[in-house]
Protein backbone atom coordinates (compact mmCIF):
# COMPACT_ATOMS: atom_id res chain seq x y z
CA UNK A 1 0.00 0.00 0.00
CA UNK A 2 1.47 3.05 -0.82
CA UNK A 3 1.92 5.90 1.45
CA UNK A 4 0.43 9.67 1.40
CA UNK A 5 3.85 10.72 -0.12
CA UNK A 6 2.68 8.77 -3.15
CA UNK A 7 -0.66 10.30 -4.05
CA UNK A 8 -0.81 12.84 -7.20
CA UNK A 9 -2.09 16.67 -7.55
CA UNK A 10 -3.75 17.96 -9.84
CA UNK A 11 -2.58 21.46 -11.61
CA UNK A 12 -5.20 22.53 -9.42
CA UNK A 13 -3.63 21.40 -6.03
CA UNK A 14 -2.49 25.51 -4.56
CA UNK A 15 -6.25 26.89 -5.63
CA UNK A 16 -7.74 24.28 -3.46
CA UNK A 17 -5.74 25.04 -0.25
CA UNK A 18 -6.33 29.00 -1.00
CA UNK A 19 -10.17 28.03 -1.32
CA UNK A 20 -9.90 26.16 2.28
CA UNK A 21 -10.21 22.39 0.51
CA UNK A 22 -10.10 19.46 2.83
CA UNK A 23 -7.41 16.97 0.91
CA UNK A 24 -8.09 13.57 1.12
CA UNK A 25 -6.83 10.47 -0.56
CA UNK A 26 -9.14 9.15 -3.93
CA UNK A 27 -8.10 6.93 -6.02
CA UNK A 28 -4.43 7.69 -5.68
CA UNK A 29 -4.52 11.12 -5.96
CA UNK A 30 -5.08 14.07 -3.46
CA UNK A 31 -8.55 15.59 -3.85
CA UNK A 32 -10.90 18.54 -2.09
CA UNK A 33 -14.03 16.64 -0.26
CA UNK A 34 -14.99 19.89 0.68
CA UNK A 35 -14.05 23.69 1.14
CA UNK A 36 -17.22 25.32 3.00
CA UNK A 37 -19.28 22.21 3.67
CA UNK A 38 -21.18 19.21 1.64
CA UNK A 39 -24.51 20.77 2.26
CA UNK A 40 -23.78 24.24 1.16
CA UNK A 41 -21.76 23.13 -2.05
CA UNK A 42 -24.20 21.03 -2.84
CA UNK A 43 -26.77 23.86 -2.70
CA UNK A 44 -25.21 26.47 -4.54
CA UNK A 45 -25.50 23.36 -7.60
CA UNK A 46 -28.47 23.64 -7.19
CA UNK A 47 -29.44 26.78 -7.39
CA UNK A 48 -26.86 28.82 -8.63
CA UNK A 49 -23.22 27.42 -10.56
CA UNK A 50 -20.70 25.50 -8.61
CA UNK A 51 -17.39 23.48 -9.88
CA UNK A 52 -15.60 20.63 -9.59
CA UNK A 53 -11.34 19.43 -9.92
CA UNK A 54 -12.43 16.50 -11.95
CA UNK A 55 -8.62 16.34 -13.35
CA UNK A 56 -7.78 13.05 -11.69
CA UNK A 57 -10.41 11.25 -14.28
CA UNK A 58 -8.36 9.40 -17.13
CA UNK A 59 -8.68 11.91 -20.51
CA UNK A 60 -7.56 9.52 -23.58
CA UNK A 61 -7.30 10.14 -27.25
CA UNK A 62 -7.96 6.62 -29.47
CA UNK A 63 -7.32 8.75 -33.33
CA UNK A 64 -6.03 7.31 -36.34
CA UNK A 65 -7.38 5.03 -39.21
CA UNK A 66 -9.84 2.05 -37.91
CA UNK A 67 -10.26 4.05 -34.12
CA UNK A 68 -14.13 4.10 -34.91
CA UNK A 69 -14.02 0.44 -35.57
CA UNK A 70 -11.57 -0.46 -32.54
CA UNK A 71 -14.15 1.47 -30.31
CA UNK A 72 -17.35 0.10 -31.56
CA UNK A 73 -15.71 -3.29 -30.66
CA UNK A 74 -15.02 -2.32 -27.53
CA UNK A 75 -17.88 -0.34 -26.09
CA UNK A 76 -21.48 -0.93 -25.58
CA UNK A 77 -22.74 1.49 -27.54
CA UNK A 78 -22.03 3.60 -31.43
CA UNK A 79 -19.52 6.04 -31.94
CA UNK A 80 -19.04 5.54 -35.67
CA UNK A 81 -22.35 7.52 -35.97
CA UNK A 82 -21.91 10.03 -34.09
CA UNK A 83 -22.23 13.79 -35.37
CA UNK A 84 -19.16 15.99 -35.25
CA UNK A 85 -18.63 16.91 -30.89
CA UNK A 86 -21.07 14.83 -29.85
CA UNK A 87 -20.87 12.81 -26.89
CA UNK A 88 -22.24 9.41 -25.72
CA UNK A 89 -22.49 7.99 -22.39
CA UNK A 90 -21.80 3.82 -21.86
CA UNK A 91 -19.46 1.14 -20.75
CA UNK A 92 -16.25 -0.68 -21.63
CA UNK A 93 -17.53 -4.48 -20.36
CA UNK A 94 -15.43 -7.85 -20.05
CA UNK A 95 -16.23 -10.85 -21.34
CA UNK A 96 -18.77 -12.08 -18.79
CA UNK A 97 -20.37 -8.64 -19.81
CA UNK A 98 -19.40 -7.49 -16.18
CA UNK A 99 -18.42 -3.25 -16.05
CA UNK A 100 -15.03 -2.50 -16.22
CA UNK A 101 -15.86 1.14 -16.11
CA UNK A 102 -18.03 3.47 -17.83
CA UNK A 103 -17.36 5.88 -19.78
CA UNK A 104 -18.17 8.76 -21.95
CA UNK A 105 -16.97 9.45 -25.41
CA UNK A 106 -16.75 12.71 -27.62
CA UNK A 107 -16.08 12.53 -31.48
CA UNK A 108 -13.35 14.69 -32.63
CA UNK A 109 -12.86 16.36 -35.88
CA UNK A 110 -9.87 15.16 -37.70
CA UNK A 111 -6.58 17.36 -36.95
CA UNK A 112 -3.31 16.56 -38.72
CA UNK A 113 -4.55 14.50 -41.89
CA UNK A 114 -5.70 12.22 -39.35
CA UNK A 115 -8.68 10.29 -40.48
CA UNK A 116 -10.87 9.82 -37.20
CA UNK A 117 -10.27 11.12 -33.14
CA UNK A 118 -11.96 10.44 -30.25
CA UNK A 119 -11.78 11.79 -26.68
CA UNK A 120 -12.82 9.00 -24.26
CA UNK A 121 -13.22 10.48 -20.22
CA UNK A 122 -13.30 7.18 -17.58
CA UNK A 123 -13.11 7.00 -13.96
CA UNK A 124 -10.06 8.02 -12.53
CA UNK A 125 -9.85 4.82 -10.48
CA UNK A 126 -9.90 2.84 -13.59
CA UNK A 127 -7.95 4.37 -15.92
CA UNK A 128 -4.87 2.28 -15.69
CA UNK A 129 -7.26 -0.33 -16.25
CA UNK A 130 -8.72 0.76 -19.05
CA UNK A 131 -5.24 1.92 -20.47
CA UNK A 132 -4.00 -1.66 -20.41
CA UNK A 133 -7.50 -3.29 -21.86
CA UNK A 134 -7.22 -0.70 -24.68
CA UNK A 135 -3.71 -1.36 -25.57
CA UNK A 136 -4.73 -5.20 -25.40
CA UNK A 137 -7.13 -4.97 -27.89
CA UNK A 138 -5.76 -2.28 -30.43
CA UNK A 139 -3.32 -5.00 -31.15
CA UNK A 140 -6.02 -6.42 -33.51
CA UNK A 141 -6.26 -2.61 -34.79
CA UNK A 142 -2.76 -1.18 -36.32
CA UNK A 143 -4.07 2.14 -37.44
CA UNK A 144 -4.92 2.89 -34.22
CA UNK A 145 -3.13 5.03 -31.60
CA UNK A 146 -3.99 5.98 -28.15
CA UNK A 147 -2.51 8.65 -25.97
CA UNK A 148 -3.31 9.65 -22.05
CA UNK A 149 -3.04 13.24 -21.46
CA UNK A 150 -5.07 13.21 -18.25
CA UNK A 151 -1.57 14.64 -16.08
CA UNK A 152 -1.14 17.07 -19.25
CA UNK A 153 -4.21 18.81 -18.57
CA UNK A 154 -6.76 19.57 -16.42
CA UNK A 155 -10.69 19.20 -16.12
CA UNK A 156 -12.89 21.44 -14.34
CA UNK A 157 -16.80 20.25 -14.63
CA UNK A 158 -19.01 23.73 -13.81
CA UNK A 159 -22.37 22.70 -12.78
CA UNK A 160 -25.63 24.42 -12.14
CA UNK A 161 -28.83 26.68 -13.84
CA UNK A 162 -26.16 29.26 -14.09
CA UNK A 163 -23.30 27.55 -15.58
CA UNK A 164 -24.78 28.39 -19.18
CA UNK A 165 -24.25 32.41 -18.90
CA UNK A 166 -20.70 31.90 -16.72
CA UNK A 167 -19.05 29.82 -20.10
CA UNK A 168 -21.11 32.53 -22.59
CA UNK A 169 -19.51 35.09 -19.99
CA UNK A 170 -15.63 33.45 -20.28
CA UNK A 171 -15.88 32.25 -23.91
CA UNK A 172 -14.84 34.37 -26.76
CA UNK A 173 -15.25 31.85 -29.75
CA UNK A 174 -18.05 32.58 -32.03
CA UNK A 175 -20.24 30.30 -31.06
CA UNK A 176 -21.55 30.67 -26.95
CA UNK A 177 -21.68 27.58 -25.46
CA UNK A 178 -24.66 28.00 -24.65
CA UNK A 179 -26.14 26.95 -28.04
CA UNK A 180 -24.34 23.54 -27.20
CA UNK A 181 -27.30 20.60 -27.09
CA UNK A 182 -26.50 18.14 -24.29
CA UNK A 183 -23.91 16.18 -24.74
CA UNK A 184 -22.46 18.61 -27.45
CA UNK A 185 -18.93 19.65 -27.57
CA UNK A 186 -16.67 22.87 -29.29
CA UNK A 187 -13.18 23.96 -29.14
CA UNK A 188 -13.63 27.35 -27.67
CA UNK A 189 -11.12 30.26 -26.30
CA UNK A 190 -11.49 31.62 -22.49
CA UNK A 191 -10.86 35.22 -22.09
CA UNK A 192 -9.10 35.67 -18.31
CA UNK A 193 -8.37 38.31 -15.67
CA UNK A 194 -7.95 42.23 -16.97
CA UNK A 195 -4.64 41.42 -18.84
CA UNK A 196 -7.31 39.10 -21.53
CA UNK A 197 -4.66 36.20 -21.48
CA UNK A 198 -6.42 33.72 -24.20
CA UNK A 199 -6.75 30.20 -23.34
CA UNK A 200 -7.88 27.01 -25.08
CA UNK A 201 -10.57 25.30 -24.05
CA UNK A 202 -12.65 21.80 -25.09
CA UNK A 203 -16.25 22.15 -23.39
CA UNK A 204 -18.25 19.88 -23.61
CA UNK A 205 -22.47 19.78 -22.23
CA UNK A 206 -22.42 17.13 -19.61
CA UNK A 207 -21.98 16.73 -16.02
CA UNK A 208 -22.89 14.54 -12.93
CA UNK A 209 -25.03 16.08 -11.09
CA UNK A 210 -28.14 16.14 -12.56
CA UNK A 211 -27.88 20.20 -13.27
CA UNK A 212 -26.87 21.80 -16.84
CA UNK A 213 -23.44 22.21 -16.99
CA UNK A 214 -19.90 22.20 -18.90
CA UNK A 215 -16.80 20.34 -18.55
CA UNK A 216 -14.17 22.07 -19.55
CA UNK A 217 -10.70 20.60 -20.49
CA UNK A 218 -7.41 22.69 -20.84
CA UNK A 219 -3.70 22.04 -20.51
CA UNK A 220 -2.57 21.59 -17.49
CA UNK A 221 -0.36 24.91 -17.59
CA UNK A 222 -3.48 27.35 -17.78
CA UNK A 223 -5.35 25.28 -15.16
CA UNK A 224 -4.89 27.23 -11.76
CA UNK A 225 -5.81 30.33 -14.14
CA UNK A 226 -8.81 29.25 -15.30
CA UNK A 227 -9.75 28.15 -12.18
CA UNK A 228 -9.62 31.56 -11.03
CA UNK A 229 -11.28 33.05 -13.60
CA UNK A 230 -14.22 31.11 -12.72
CA UNK A 231 -14.07 31.71 -9.23
CA UNK A 232 -14.09 35.71 -10.10
CA UNK A 233 -17.13 34.93 -12.21
CA UNK A 234 -19.30 33.55 -9.01
CA UNK A 235 -18.57 29.90 -9.01
CA UNK A 236 -18.48 28.01 -5.78
CA UNK A 237 -15.72 25.27 -5.29
CA UNK A 238 -17.16 21.97 -5.01
CA UNK A 239 -15.70 18.77 -3.49
CA UNK A 240 -16.03 15.04 -3.76
CA UNK A 241 -18.86 15.15 -0.91
CA UNK A 242 -21.31 17.21 -3.04
CA UNK A 243 -20.09 15.28 -5.91
CA UNK A 244 -21.68 12.43 -4.19
CA UNK A 245 -25.00 13.96 -3.00
CA UNK A 246 -25.67 15.51 -6.22
CA UNK A 247 -24.99 12.71 -8.69
CA UNK A 248 -26.85 9.93 -6.15
CA UNK A 249 -29.89 12.62 -6.11
CA UNK A 250 -30.01 12.60 -9.95
CA UNK A 251 -29.65 8.55 -10.04
CA UNK A 252 -26.31 8.32 -11.42
CA UNK A 253 -23.81 5.62 -10.61
CA UNK A 254 -20.56 4.87 -9.45
CA UNK A 255 -18.05 2.34 -10.77
CA UNK A 256 -16.75 1.01 -7.57
CA UNK A 257 -20.17 0.88 -5.70
CA UNK A 258 -23.07 1.12 -7.76
CA UNK A 259 -21.39 -1.61 -10.24
CA UNK A 260 -18.22 -3.32 -11.06
CA UNK A 261 -16.78 -6.20 -13.08
CA UNK A 262 -19.04 -8.62 -10.92
CA UNK A 263 -22.18 -6.82 -12.89
CA UNK A 264 -23.76 -5.72 -16.08
CA UNK A 265 -25.59 -2.68 -16.86
CA UNK A 266 -28.56 -4.76 -17.73
CA UNK A 267 -28.70 -5.96 -13.56
CA UNK A 268 -28.03 -1.85 -12.80
CA UNK A 269 -30.91 -0.73 -14.65
CA UNK A 270 -28.90 0.99 -17.30
CA UNK A 271 -29.70 -0.84 -20.47
CA UNK A 272 -30.56 2.06 -22.60
CA UNK A 273 -26.49 2.66 -22.96
CA UNK A 274 -26.52 -0.83 -24.47
CA UNK A 275 -27.06 -1.15 -28.38
CA UNK A 276 -27.84 -4.82 -28.06
CA UNK A 277 -28.97 -4.56 -32.07
CA UNK A 278 -25.17 -3.79 -32.49
CA UNK A 279 -22.95 -7.08 -32.71
CA UNK A 280 -19.72 -7.90 -32.02
CA UNK A 281 -18.92 -5.69 -28.71
CA UNK A 282 -17.23 -7.02 -25.81
CA UNK A 283 -19.40 -8.55 -23.51
CA UNK A 284 -22.66 -8.75 -25.68
CA UNK A 285 -22.67 -12.57 -25.57
CA UNK A 286 -22.80 -12.46 -21.82
CA UNK A 287 -25.92 -9.80 -21.89
CA UNK A 288 -27.85 -11.81 -24.32
CA UNK A 289 -27.82 -14.50 -22.36
CA UNK A 290 -28.73 -12.87 -19.27
CA UNK A 291 -32.08 -10.98 -20.93
CA UNK A 292 -32.83 -14.69 -22.10
CA UNK A 293 -32.83 -16.10 -18.43
CA UNK A 294 -33.79 -13.68 -16.44
CA UNK A 295 -31.75 -11.94 -13.85
CA UNK A 296 -31.68 -12.71 -10.32
CA UNK A 297 -31.35 -8.79 -9.01
CA UNK A 298 -31.46 -5.89 -9.46
CA UNK A 299 -30.53 -1.95 -8.99
CA UNK A 300 -33.15 -0.14 -7.40
CA UNK A 301 -33.22 3.37 -5.42
CA UNK A 302 -35.12 3.79 -2.47
CA UNK A 303 -35.87 6.35 0.51
CA UNK A 304 -35.61 6.06 3.69
CA UNK A 305 -39.49 6.88 5.20
CA UNK A 306 -37.69 7.62 9.37
CA UNK A 307 -34.75 9.10 9.99
CA UNK A 308 -31.68 7.65 9.01
CA UNK A 309 -28.71 7.47 6.89
CA UNK A 310 -28.00 4.38 4.47
CA UNK A 311 -24.20 3.54 4.04
CA UNK A 312 -22.79 1.26 1.74
CA UNK A 313 -22.91 -2.48 2.44
CA UNK A 314 -25.64 -1.86 4.82
CA UNK A 315 -28.24 -5.00 4.56
CA UNK A 316 -31.79 -4.61 2.79
CA UNK A 317 -34.15 -6.48 4.64
CA UNK A 318 -38.21 -7.62 3.79
CA UNK A 319 -40.12 -9.20 7.05
CA UNK A 320 -36.63 -9.50 8.99
CA UNK A 321 -34.81 -11.90 5.83
CA UNK A 322 -32.27 -10.38 3.64
CA UNK A 323 -32.98 -9.54 0.44
CA UNK A 324 -30.29 -7.27 -0.54
CA UNK A 325 -27.36 -4.80 -0.31
CA UNK A 326 -26.94 -1.51 -0.45
CA UNK A 327 -24.53 0.41 -2.67
CA UNK A 328 -24.52 3.80 -2.32
CA UNK A 329 -26.42 5.48 0.29
CA UNK A 330 -26.30 9.35 1.79
CA UNK A 331 -28.75 12.04 3.25
CA UNK A 332 -30.25 13.67 0.58
CA UNK A 333 -30.51 17.51 0.88
CA UNK A 334 -33.33 18.39 -1.78
CA UNK A 335 -35.91 15.23 -0.02
CA UNK A 336 -35.12 15.90 3.09
CA UNK A 337 -34.57 11.99 3.68
CA UNK A 338 -31.90 9.21 3.46
CA UNK A 339 -31.37 8.02 0.05
CA UNK A 340 -29.46 5.04 -1.07
CA UNK A 341 -29.44 2.57 -4.35
CA UNK A 342 -28.64 -1.25 -3.56
CA UNK A 343 -29.33 -4.42 -5.22
CA UNK A 344 -32.16 -6.29 -4.11
CA UNK A 345 -33.44 -10.03 -5.20
CA UNK A 346 -35.65 -9.26 -8.48
CA UNK A 347 -38.70 -10.20 -6.93
CA UNK A 348 -38.59 -7.73 -4.69
CA UNK A 349 -37.45 -4.90 -6.96
CA UNK A 350 -40.95 -3.38 -7.83
CA UNK A 351 -41.56 0.49 -7.21
CA UNK A 352 -43.24 0.98 -3.74
CA UNK A 353 -42.63 -2.07 -2.05
CA UNK A 354 -41.78 -1.57 1.72
CA UNK A 355 -38.16 -2.66 2.69
CA UNK A 356 -36.27 -2.32 5.74
CA UNK A 357 -32.23 -1.30 5.71
CA UNK A 358 -30.68 -2.36 8.61
CA UNK A 359 -28.46 0.47 10.09
CA UNK A 360 -25.55 -0.73 12.01
CA UNK A 361 -28.43 -2.98 14.32
CA UNK A 362 -31.27 -0.90 14.01
CA UNK A 363 -33.92 -1.50 10.89
CA UNK A 364 -35.84 1.44 9.80
CA UNK A 365 -38.35 1.41 7.44
CA UNK A 366 -38.08 2.89 3.69
CA UNK A 367 -39.61 2.23 0.10
CA UNK A 368 -38.70 1.60 -3.47
CA UNK A 369 -39.02 4.25 -5.47
CA UNK A 370 -38.19 5.74 -9.43
CA UNK A 371 -34.71 7.04 -10.11
CA UNK A 372 -33.54 10.01 -10.30
CA UNK A 373 -34.53 10.73 -6.80
CA UNK A 374 -34.11 14.97 -8.36
CA UNK A 375 -35.61 16.36 -10.76
CA UNK A 376 -34.32 19.32 -12.29
CA UNK A 377 -37.11 21.97 -12.41
CA UNK A 378 -38.38 23.01 -15.71
CA UNK B 1 -16.52 34.07 20.56
CA UNK B 2 -14.46 31.49 20.93
CA UNK B 3 -13.73 28.24 19.56
CA UNK B 4 -13.07 26.66 22.72
CA UNK B 5 -14.80 28.75 25.63
CA UNK B 6 -12.67 28.67 28.58
CA UNK B 7 -15.94 28.46 31.07
CA UNK B 8 -16.42 24.84 29.86
CA UNK B 9 -14.99 21.78 30.79
CA UNK B 10 -13.82 19.20 28.02
CA UNK B 11 -12.74 15.28 27.17
CA UNK B 12 -10.26 14.33 25.05
CA UNK B 13 -13.57 12.55 22.97
CA UNK B 14 -14.40 15.85 21.89
CA UNK B 15 -17.52 16.51 24.11
CA UNK B 16 -17.61 19.42 26.40
CA UNK B 17 -19.83 20.15 29.54
CA UNK B 18 -20.82 22.97 31.13
CA UNK B 19 -21.69 22.68 35.05
CA UNK B 20 -25.40 24.82 35.84
CA UNK B 21 -25.79 26.59 38.52
CA UNK B 22 -28.45 24.01 39.75
CA UNK B 23 -25.60 21.59 39.46
CA UNK B 24 -26.88 19.62 36.59
CA UNK B 25 -24.33 19.16 33.11
CA UNK B 26 -25.15 20.20 29.69
CA UNK B 27 -23.62 18.40 27.12
CA UNK B 28 -22.30 18.74 23.42
CA UNK B 29 -19.27 18.36 21.10
CA UNK B 30 -16.51 20.91 20.71
CA UNK B 31 -16.08 23.22 17.68
CA UNK B 32 -13.03 20.89 16.20
CA UNK B 33 -15.40 17.66 16.43
CA UNK B 34 -18.11 19.47 14.52
CA UNK B 35 -15.68 20.88 11.92
CA UNK B 36 -14.19 17.31 11.26
CA UNK B 37 -17.29 15.62 10.79
CA UNK B 38 -18.56 18.35 8.55
CA UNK B 39 -22.72 19.07 8.07
CA UNK B 40 -24.52 16.90 10.80
CA UNK B 41 -27.38 15.22 9.21
CA UNK B 42 -28.32 12.83 11.74
CA UNK B 43 -28.09 12.70 15.72
CA UNK B 44 -28.93 9.23 17.95
CA UNK B 45 -29.31 10.46 21.43
CA UNK B 46 -30.10 8.58 24.90
CA UNK B 47 -33.81 8.10 26.23
CA UNK B 48 -35.04 10.45 28.48
CA UNK B 49 -34.63 9.00 32.01
CA UNK B 50 -31.59 6.50 31.01
CA UNK B 51 -29.09 5.96 33.28
CA UNK B 52 -25.36 6.48 31.60
CA UNK B 53 -21.76 5.17 32.76
CA UNK B 54 -18.47 7.58 32.26
CA UNK B 55 -16.68 7.02 29.03
CA UNK B 56 -19.18 4.23 28.11
CA UNK B 57 -20.92 5.06 24.57
CA UNK B 58 -24.37 7.25 24.41
CA UNK B 59 -24.97 8.09 21.25
CA UNK B 60 -23.73 8.63 17.65
CA UNK B 61 -23.62 11.69 15.45
CA UNK B 62 -23.19 11.32 11.59
CA UNK B 63 -22.40 13.67 9.13
CA UNK B 64 -23.00 13.40 5.49
CA UNK B 65 -19.83 11.94 5.18
CA UNK B 66 -18.98 10.30 8.20
CA UNK B 67 -20.13 8.98 11.83
CA UNK B 68 -18.62 9.47 15.56
CA UNK B 69 -19.80 7.60 18.46
CA UNK B 70 -20.66 9.96 21.87
CA UNK B 71 -19.27 8.98 24.77
CA UNK B 72 -20.48 10.45 27.84
CA UNK B 73 -18.12 12.69 30.17
CA UNK B 74 -19.83 11.80 33.16
CA UNK B 75 -21.90 9.16 34.87
CA UNK B 76 -25.56 10.19 35.65
CA UNK B 77 -29.18 10.48 34.64
CA UNK B 78 -30.62 12.03 31.25
CA UNK B 79 -33.19 14.97 32.17
CA UNK B 80 -33.64 16.27 28.81
CA UNK B 81 -32.55 16.03 25.11
CA UNK B 82 -32.16 18.75 22.73
CA UNK B 83 -35.53 18.30 20.24
CA UNK B 84 -34.54 21.58 18.26
CA UNK B 85 -31.24 19.61 17.79
CA UNK B 86 -32.64 15.98 16.26
CA UNK B 87 -34.95 17.70 14.27
CA UNK B 88 -32.46 20.45 13.15
CA UNK B 89 -28.68 18.75 13.39
CA UNK B 90 -27.46 21.97 11.73
CA UNK B 91 -27.61 23.45 14.96
CA UNK B 92 -24.38 21.46 16.11
CA UNK B 93 -22.07 22.93 13.33
CA UNK B 94 -23.89 26.46 13.79
CA UNK B 95 -23.67 26.56 17.57
CA UNK B 96 -21.85 23.60 19.21
CA UNK B 97 -21.93 25.04 22.45
CA UNK B 98 -25.29 27.27 22.39
CA UNK B 99 -27.99 25.85 20.40
CA UNK B 100 -26.22 22.37 19.36
CA UNK B 101 -26.29 21.07 23.08
CA UNK B 102 -27.54 17.52 22.86
CA UNK B 103 -28.00 16.45 26.72
CA UNK B 104 -28.76 17.70 30.42
CA UNK B 105 -27.31 15.05 32.66
CA UNK B 106 -27.88 14.94 36.48
CA UNK B 107 -24.02 13.89 37.86
CA UNK B 108 -24.23 11.17 40.03
CA UNK B 109 -20.88 11.01 40.89
CA UNK B 110 -18.92 14.71 41.52
CA UNK B 111 -15.67 12.63 41.56
CA UNK B 112 -15.73 12.48 38.35
CA UNK B 113 -15.84 16.15 37.46
CA UNK B 114 -12.07 16.81 38.65
CA UNK B 115 -11.36 14.28 35.63
CA UNK B 116 -12.30 17.06 33.14
CA UNK B 117 -9.89 18.65 31.16
CA UNK B 118 -9.84 22.65 31.27
CA UNK B 119 -10.06 24.61 27.78
CA UNK B 120 -6.25 25.06 27.86
CA UNK B 121 -5.45 21.10 28.27
CA UNK B 122 -8.05 19.87 25.65
CA UNK B 123 -6.83 22.63 23.16
CA UNK B 124 -2.97 21.35 23.98
CA UNK B 125 -5.11 17.38 23.14
CA UNK B 126 -5.84 18.86 19.67
CA UNK B 127 -2.20 20.01 19.13
CA UNK B 128 -0.32 17.08 19.35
Amino acid sequence: MSSDDALQRTALFSNHLAANGRMVPFAGWEMPVQYEGVLTESKSVRTNVGMFDVSHMGRLYIEGAGSGEFLEHVLTFSVTNLNSGKARYGFVLNQEGGVIDDIVVYQQSPEDGLTERYLMICNAANRNTIVDWLKDHMADYPGVAMTDFTVESVMIAVQGPAAASVADKLCVGEDNPSTLKPFGSMAQTVKLGADGTLVEVFIGRTGYTGEDGFELVADAANGSDLWDALVANGVTPCGLGARDVLRLEAGLRLHGSDMDTSKTPLEAGLERFVSMKKDGFIGRDALVKQSTEGFTQNLVGFKLLDAGIPRHEHTILKDGSQIGIVTSGSYSPSLDTGIGMGYVSSEYSGLANHIQIDLRGRPVEGEIVELPFYHRPK
Amino acid sequence: MSEHPSDLRYTKEHEWVRIERDGTATIGITHFAQDQLGDVVYLVLPKVGAIISKDSKMGEVESVKSISDLFAPLSGEVLEINKDAIDHPERVNEAPHDTGWMIKLKVSDEAELPQLLSAEDYKTTLAS
